[in-house]
This record gives structure tokens, sequence and C-alpha cells, in this order.
């Protein structure tokens, strides 16, 4: 059967009013549920790191929001590690790192993180449960394919790690994605960061070199060394005085 | 240079058809010969190097959060979030590019358009294209990244789908065991491929 | 049940299997059979699709001018998956995150398109319908096959739980790691496709 021109133009037309609206309204409804699940999540990799609940207890939204009583956000200056004064729950790092006023260029050393600018005040979280006092850092850097959001947690003093999570990347699954795997992340709880000096020692080895015994060491995954490597280059980063290591070395002392 | 890099990583350590899968049906269906395997993977460069930067264009000034900002203001863009519409905008892009360039082949050079045959409009639905395209999105590339990254997504199906071409015209000598001919060897021989690509994964650049 | 309604939906599920028979939805098939609760979401994600596309499109057959065919199926199809990703991202999230990229892929999943083509714009809905549900069983039926051989034998779980206890947690077994890698599902789905070509020599190539 044949179709006007007048038909066909009248049809596309209306087939794109109506998937349109159809797929908007969708969305607009759907944004606050999905807002919700973006910040419940990245709740609950902090509280994860963290270790205040045991690995495989369910987090349900009431839980999360009675354990973030105990998780403070500070800020803290990057290149004094002293305590800023002002709203750290709004405060906005990716933000300050576009703002040529508030962040400084990253070091040539590092710029394989494809980590940009670095701003000067560094949003952290103090935890604050008795027993499972810790400090979490978020961290981000380059892997293979895209930038990985995520968060170590170290013991107050800085001496241990207490755990390592990764909330948003773009690795491919089953091979770079398996940073985010909890057999791979169990690795780092009892690992120390830093040595004697207050230098950053905490390094990921190609797969199957990481020396058992090292406190320092941790074992990468074969079949995703550029993605390790990228994880390793973020530590090395935000625990060195780029980074973290001022603060670190106000709260560890000087050693 | 980051952006050889990125052309490299594209072309070998994350090969769309041998690491991520993506455009396997034509990949599996075109490649009994070499001609036809050639003229699809040109066809496929063609599209993805032309595709790849007009998402990202689309992407970065229309559907991301904020991205209205050049017309309307940052703080008013700021409100406006349309990236849930990047799945319709890439194939509408992607089909009217398909089109226009099946139509410039036919006008430039008729024998292109003859040896490519069906092959052309098949591209639009090849998920290599579309793939790209959204893990463009998911890695925040710039409009200049993407052209390259297209580009090195295009030539490494190429590589791909010729050697496999390659490999599957000398088996036609071999003798195949009945319930493997076709496809089921074909299988077989695209996963040996694909570790062979593996080896790449150790590269540092 | 009659005779046609038989065929069209036991086919897809061995006969005319989309994967193994009609080269078709392998993209997807070979990147998200890893973990089997990924597999298991992308093809309840797909059978919704692939339903929804179907009924859809049949129901419009009669008016769809000839010229923008293609570009119409396109559009409700992308339209019905958009919808799809935005509820899981709303009520699905932790599991919305692994599929990422790969929801997208389900609009130029060819088992979509291939079947909308092939059988929807010639037929009336409820046969369509059922179409889309055999076909999405039929692919189900493959992913979940892959995906239950590569985690079991790749990871000593299923959907997580530990059934072969690997050596790194004190165990025995020393998990496949090619079967987690890309090669592993292809030599699974080749495998099948001697197995099942085997049995019925019917459904064998020509050299």
């Amino acid at each position: 059967m044949g179709f006007s021109n007048t038909y066909i133009v009248g049809f596309i037309t209306l087939l794109c009013l109506v998937c349109s609206l159809a797929v908007s309204s969708m969305a607009v409804q759907l944004k606050p549920q999905q807002d919700i699940n973006k910040e419940l999540d990245v709740n609950k990799q902090v509280i994860r790191v963290a270790a205040l609940v045991p690995a495989d207890e369910e987090l349900t939204a009431e839980r999360v929001t009675e354990l973030l009583t105990h998780v403070k956000p500070r800020l803290v200056d990057r290149k004094t590690g002293a305590y800023v004064e002002g709203d750290a729950k709004a405060y906005d790092p990716k933000k300050a790192a576009k703002d040529v006023a508030a962040s400084t260029p990253i070091p040539d050393e590092f710029k394989g993180t494809q980590v940009r600018r670095l701003p000067d005040v560094l949003r952290i979280f103090e935890v604050t449960l008795p027993g499972k006092e810790c400090v979490v850092l978020p961290i981000h850097g380059y892997g293979l394919w895209s930038t990985l959001y995520g968060f170590i947690a170290l013991k107050p003093d800085a001496s241990e790690v207490v755990g390592i999570t990764y909330y948003e990347h773009g690795e491919t699954p089953g091979l770079g994605g398996e940073v985010d795997n909890p057999q791979w992340k169990a690795q780092f709880p009892g690992k120390q960061p830093l040595d004697a000096q207050g230098k950053v020692k905490l390094t990921v080895k190609k797969a199957g070199q990481a020396a058992a015994d090292s406190p320092y060491q941790i074992d990468g995954l074969s079949g995703s060394t550029i993605t390790t490597n990228g994880v390793d280059r973020m530590l090395k980063l935000w625990l060195g005085e780029n980074g973290y290591g001022k603060y670190l070395e106000q709260v560890g002392g000087a050693r | 240079m980051d952006l050889i890099n990125l052309a490299i990583k594209a072309i070998f350590i994350e090969n769309m058809a041998l690491a991520f899968f993506l455009g396997m049906c034509s990949f599996v269906a075109v490649s009994k010969k070499v001609e036809t395997a050639n003229g699809l993977g040109i066809a496929v460069v063609f599209v993805l190097t032309i595709v790849t930067p007009l998402n990202a264009l689309l992407q970065n000034y229309l559907l991301k959060e904020g991205a209205l900002a050049w017309a309307i203001g940052p703080e008013k863009a700021a409100g406006y979030d349309l990236s849930f519409l990047g799945f319709i905008a890439f194939i509408a892009t992607i089909a009217a590019i398909v089109q226009i360039v099946e139509m410039a082949i036919d006008k430039f050079s008729p024998a292109l358009y003859a040896a490519l045959g069906v092959f052309l409009p098949l591209i639009a639905v090849n998920c290599a294209i579309l793939g790209s395209s959204l893990f463009m999105v998911q890695r925040e590339y710039t409009v200049l990244q993407s052209l390259v990254y297209g580009f090195g997504s295009g030539v490494g199906f190429w590589l791909a789908i010729i050697a496999l071409a390659a490999v599957r015209e000398k088996m036609k000598y071999s003798n195949v065991p009945p319930g493997l001919r076709g496809l089921g060897i074909t299988f077989i021989v695209t996963g040996l491929m694909a570790m062979g690509f593996m080896i790449f994964g150790g590269i540092q650049i | 049940m009659d005779k046609q309604t038989k065929s069209i939906l036991l086919d897809p599920l061995y006969v005319k299997n989309p994967i193994t028979l009609q080269v078709l939805g392998i993209c997807s098939a070979l990147a998200v059979t890893t973990k089997l609760e990924t597999a298991l979401v992308m093809s309840a994600a797909l059978t919704f699709v692939l339903v929804g596309s179907n009924t859809v499109i049949s129901l419009l057959r009669n008016r769809i001018p000839g010229s923008i065919r293609i570009i119409t199926q396109l559009a409700i199809i992308a339209s019905l998956v958009i919808i799809a990703d935005q509820i899981m991202k709303a009520y699905l999230f932790d599991v919305s995150k692994q599929l990422s990229v790969f929801v997208g892929l389900i609009i130029t999943n060819c088992i979509v398109m291939g079947r909308a083509e092939a059988f929807a714009m010639a037929n009336p809905p409820a046969k369509s319908a059922l179409d889309g549900l055999a076909n999405a069983l039929g692919y189900s039926f493959i992913l979940i096959y892959v995906a239950l051989f590569r985690e079991l034998l790749g990871t000593g779980a299923i959907l997580g739980h530990e059934l072969l206890q690997p050596v790194k947690a004190g165990g025995w077994y020393s998990p496949n790691g090619l079967l987690l890698l890309s090669p592993g599902a292809f030599f699974l789905i080749g495998l099948f496709i001697w197995v099942q070509r085997s049995i019925s020599p019917k459904l064998q190539e020509e050299a």
C-alpha cells in the first residue's frame, strides 16, 4: 500500500512525540529515586570501607542513616595538612579542582593518573564510632579506560589500612573491573601505607609477584595490569605529599 | 603522546571484536571471504571515525548535565540533564550517517558501492558502532579523543575481521568435523584469536 | 495449542535458537556471562524489550511506511530500552552498575531487530508477543549455560555462593582463569554448537 508524503511526515512526528513523552516522563519520575540510590551507594561505600559493619551484613537505608551519624566530613588544607573551617558537607572537590584559583596543576610525575588539577582544600571523612575510629580518604585516578573513584580508609594515626573500595569506574567487567571484587580488596586491611620516614610504601605489584609477608605489597590482578598500575599510581599520588600526605604527617606525628 | 596511546589501546589492547565482542553478528557472518570482509572493515572505519566525534559533540554540548551552558548560561544549564536521551540520539546519528555514507559512496565510487552491497546499511545495527559511542560517554572523552578512539576502534575491527576471513578461507581445505563446520569452528577460531590478542594486555605505554 | 503456535513457541529454544543457529544476539551474550547474576538480569531485560517491541511493532505493522521502516523500529526499540534502563537505575541500582554499557547494546542486539523484521512486521500482535518471548527464552537458555560454566569453573562460585573452594581461600580448586576471559565464552558456545549439530545432523552446514 502506498503512503502519501503527508502521512509519512505526520507518522514520524507522532512517533517522535509519543516516544519522547514516554521516555521523558519515566526519566523525570524516576530521577529522585535514582539520585537517592547514587547517594546511598556512596554512603554505603564509606561505611563498608571503614569496616563499620561485618562484610556480609545487608545495609538498609535506615541503618546507613544511623551509621552516618558517626561519620564526619572534614576539610583539610592540602599543602599544610591543617584542618580548614567551613561547610564540609556542601564542599565539592570536583568543582574546586576546575577552579583555577582554588587548585594547583598536578606535578609531572603523576600525569599518568589523568588528574589535571588538585584542589587546595581536600575533603576527608572522620569516623568516630568507638572501637572503629578511622579516616576515609576519597581517591581517584585513571585506570585503563576510565577514571576510578574510590575511598581508602586508614587508622586515625595512618599506621594501617582499614580498607579500600571503588564506587565508580568504567573498567572492563571481569578484568580491570575486578579491582572492585571483595576478594581482591581483602588484601588491603592490615597493610601499612607508609614507611618509617612517612613516605608512601604501599604498592600494587604485578600479579603473583607480591611478597607474601610484606606489609606494604599488594598482589595485582592477572589480565588487568594496566588497571592495577593505575591503582598503584593513584595510591602514590593521594597518600603522598601531593595528596593527603601532609595531613597524614600531622595525625601520625612526624616519624 | 596521549592520543597515540589511545589509538594503540583501541586497536590492539581492547579490540572491539576480539576483546569486547561487539559487532559479532556481522563479524561471524561476513568473514567467509577476505574480499567482503575487507569491504565491511573499511566501511566500519569510515562510519566509526565520523560517528564517534559527532556523538561526542552531542553529548558534550546538548545531552549531559550542564551541557547547554553555551546557550543559556551555566546556572540555568546545570538544571538540565538530558543524558537519558543518549541511546536514541546516538542511534539516530548512526542511522543518518550510514545513510549519508551510503549515498556518498554510491555517487563517488559506484564500484565500491557495488562491492559493499548490503553490508553498508547493516552497519547501522552493528553493536560496535553504538558500543564505541557508549564507551566514549562513560569515559568522558573530548571530541578530539573521540575522533582518535573511533578511528582506532574501526581499524581494530577491520584487522580482526580480515584475519578471521583469511583463516576461514584456508580452512575450506581442512577436514572439519561435520558438527563443527561453519559456525562452530568459526567460534573456536575466534576464541583462539582473542587469546592471541590478549598478549597486548601486558604492554605498558 | 495449534501446530503453528507450538512451533512459534518451541522452535527458538532449540531448532532455531537465536544464538547457535540464527547467529543473532552474540555480542551481549558473550560479554555479560562472567557472572550468572548479570546473565540473569540481561536475560530479563531482553525478554521485556523483545516482547514489548514485537508487540508494538506488530500493532503498527500496517501503518509503518516502508521508507522509514528501519528508523521507526529503532525508535520504538530504543525507547523501550531506555525505559528498562531507567527502571533498573531506580530499583535495581547495584545490578545496573554492572551492566552499564551493555544495557544500551540491547538496542542493537540483532535479535530484537531481526525478529521485528522477520516476524512482527508480518504477523498479528498476540503471535508476535509469543515469538518475542520464545526467542528471548532461547537466548536466555544459552546465556545461562555459558554463565553457569564461566562463573563456576572460573571462580568456584555460583551467584556468589562458593561451591568449589578456591586455593586462595584455602581450598583445593584452582580456578580456570581462561573461562573468565573472553575466549572461554567462545569455546563454550562452539562446543555447544558442536554437540547440538552432532545430535541433530539436519542442522549442519555445508563445508
